[in-house]
């Protein structure tokens, strides 16, 4: 059992009260999932040329400023409890190569010009409070509490998994094939840094937006390649995925208004926020992937 | 009687409905502001009318025992799970497993149920004024279930001796689930059912399904397997 959240603006209404909202959302989580939690923010875009980085080092007394002059040219360094922001000048990949090999001990957490990643061990509130998010502002979250079932309560092993830049994927539910993937993902250069199913789920997402897959190709080649349970939402740079696996056991809701697009594996969750009453309300099919972007931000089902 | 959910915690509010006289009571009971909570009205064991305004969280009015209970919204996950008698009518839309296992009484969802209702059904009745998703009715051994809308798939998958009336379309049909002949019999215990459920009697276009009996009796030619 674990808990997913997601908050998505679709104009600026809530954009500045982005923490407030969410922090209640996945705090009422705490029941499907103590051990940890964890949330991706989407926020201040990096100035054009640059990248941010969120990394993670056990550590409070950790030099983040040596460890980011490895990586490349660093414009500014933000120290968060145990994680670091760093925007350091450079758009690609290359930077995360560099910063997944600067320090071994270090995790990197998400790359990209508005994603931040922030998971640790321990109770949702805890985590929450550690990095700040009920005051955080921005376009959209998504988060997770976890309930580990199949490996080792670790920071690594807590959710949202980067999957690109910009990317990123919670889960609920379990993989059955995810030894045998891992072995074969490995072969084609992605690392894995635990047993973690999820993490599997995510390393298979990566490989294939890498080989220049669309998300929604991507997304339907998982339901074709992943065996077991699954609810993911799937935070993009502009917006978030939501998709099912075909039996549909692990628990989705979603909640629409003009104003926001919010999911959660529980309605209780989502009791709080702004015109809920009015908003329309609904359980994601199985096996159906659905999709909002600020581009289009209207719902956009893609039957799979 | 009055409880405001967010002023009142949900385990004295079910410690009250618990302590209610043997006897039942007249006056409806009314719960405001449930907000998605679980086990709301849970375990019941009187005869009272309780009424939930807004929408509830899973398990609400599990295990009922004659009690009437009506949800103004939605219900997650299990609504009337392994009800023995009683009344439970959903206003809204219901989440998945609605009726689960349950032994008697009438559970009516006046907007559509997600997967698996009904599922290991064991005498209940359920009407389903929408439509029901997949794998609804698994392993339904006795009750009934009437679907106004359509079906998801493998509706009644290795289905038992429980009886289902849909009018609408079913997506495909489970294991061992077949469709039987609508005889007066059952017209009659249609007519009973939606009556029962205080909705609009219209019996035409309905089609029933139930056990074809081959997957769970024994058949001497499987002898040689045991």
């Amino acid at each position: 059992m674990c808990g997913i959240a997601a908050f998505f603006s679709k104009n600026s209404t809530y954009e500045s009260r982005l923490g407030e909202l969410f922090v209640p959302m996945l705090d009422c989580l705490t029941g499907r999932g103590p051990d940890s939690a964890g949330f991706a923010v989407y926020r201040d875009p990096a100035p054009a040329g640059s990248t941010k980085i969120v990394a993670q080092h056990p550590s409070l007394h950790y030099d983040w400023k040596s460890y980011f002059d490895k990586v490349g040219r660093v414009n500014s360094v933000k120290i968060l409890s145990t994680h670091a922001l760093a925007y350091v000048s450079g758009e690609s990949e290359i930077l995360r190569a560099a910063a997944e090999a600067a320090d071994p001990a270090v995790t990197v957490m998400s790359v990209g010009s508005t994603i931040e990643i922030y998971k640790e061990m321990g109770l949702p509130c805890k985590v929450m409070a550690q990095f700040n998010l009920s005051t955080a502002q921005g376009s959209h979250a998504i988060g997770h509490t976890r309930m580990a079932t199949e490996s080792a309560v670790t920071t690594a092993g807590s959710h949202p998994f980067s999957t690109g830049m910009d990317l990123c994927l919670v889960h609920n539910g379990s993989l059955s094939n995810h030894n045998r993937l891992r072995r074969n993902l490995e072969r084609q250069g992605i690392r894995f840094r635990t047993d973690n199913d999820s993490e599997v789920a995510a390393g298979y997402l990566a490989w294939r937006l890498r080989q220049g897959d669309s998300l929604e190709s991507s997304l339907k080649g998982a339901l074709r390649d992943l065996d077991g349970f699954f609810t993911f939402a799937i935070g993009t740079k502009d917006g978030f995925a939501v998709l099912r696996d075909p039996i549909a056991c692990k628990p989705a809701i979603l909640a629409e208004t003009d104003d926001y697009v919010a999911m959660a594996s529980e309605y209780r969750s989502l009791a709080h926020l702004p015109n809920i009453d009015k908003a329309r309300i609904w359980e994601p099919e199985p096996a159906r992937i659905y999709t909002w972007n600020k581009a289009d931000s209207s719902l956009n089902l893609k039957a799979a | 009687m009055n409880f405001d959910l967010s002023q009142v915690k949900l385990r004295e509010v079910n410690q009250a409905l618990h302590d209610l006289p043997e006897a039942g009571v007249t006056e409806t009971i009314h719960l405001h502001n449930p907000r998605g909570a679980h086990a709301v009205a849970c375990g019941l064991r009187v005869a009272a009318k309780i009424e939930a305004h807004g929408p509830v969280g899973y398990y609400c009015a599990g295990m009922n025992q004659k009690a009437e209970i009506t949800v103004h919204g939605n219900a997650g996950t299990g609504v009337a799970e392994n009800m023995m008698s009683g009344l439970v009518r959903v206003k809204g839309n219901a989440s998945q497993s609605a009726g689960a296992t349950a032994h008697g009484g009438l559970l009516i969802i006046e907007g559509d149920a997600s997967a698996r209702c009904g599922i290991s059904l064991k005498g209940a009745d359920i009407v389903v004024q929408g439509s029901v998703g997949h794998m609804s009715a698994f392993m339904a051994q006795a009750g009934r279930m009437v679907i106004y809308g359509d079906a998801g798939e493998a509706l009644g998958d290795s289905i038992y001796e429980a009886r289902l009336y849909v009018r609408g379309s079913v997506a495909s049909l489970g294991a061992d689930c077949i469709e039987k002949e609508m005889r007066d019999e059952h017209k009659a215990e249609l007519t009973e059912l939606l009556s029962k459920a205080d909705l609009p009697v219209q019996i035409d276009g309905f089609r029933r399904y139930g056990s074809a009996r081959s997957l769970y009796s024994f058949k001497v030619t499987n002898a040689s397997s045991y």
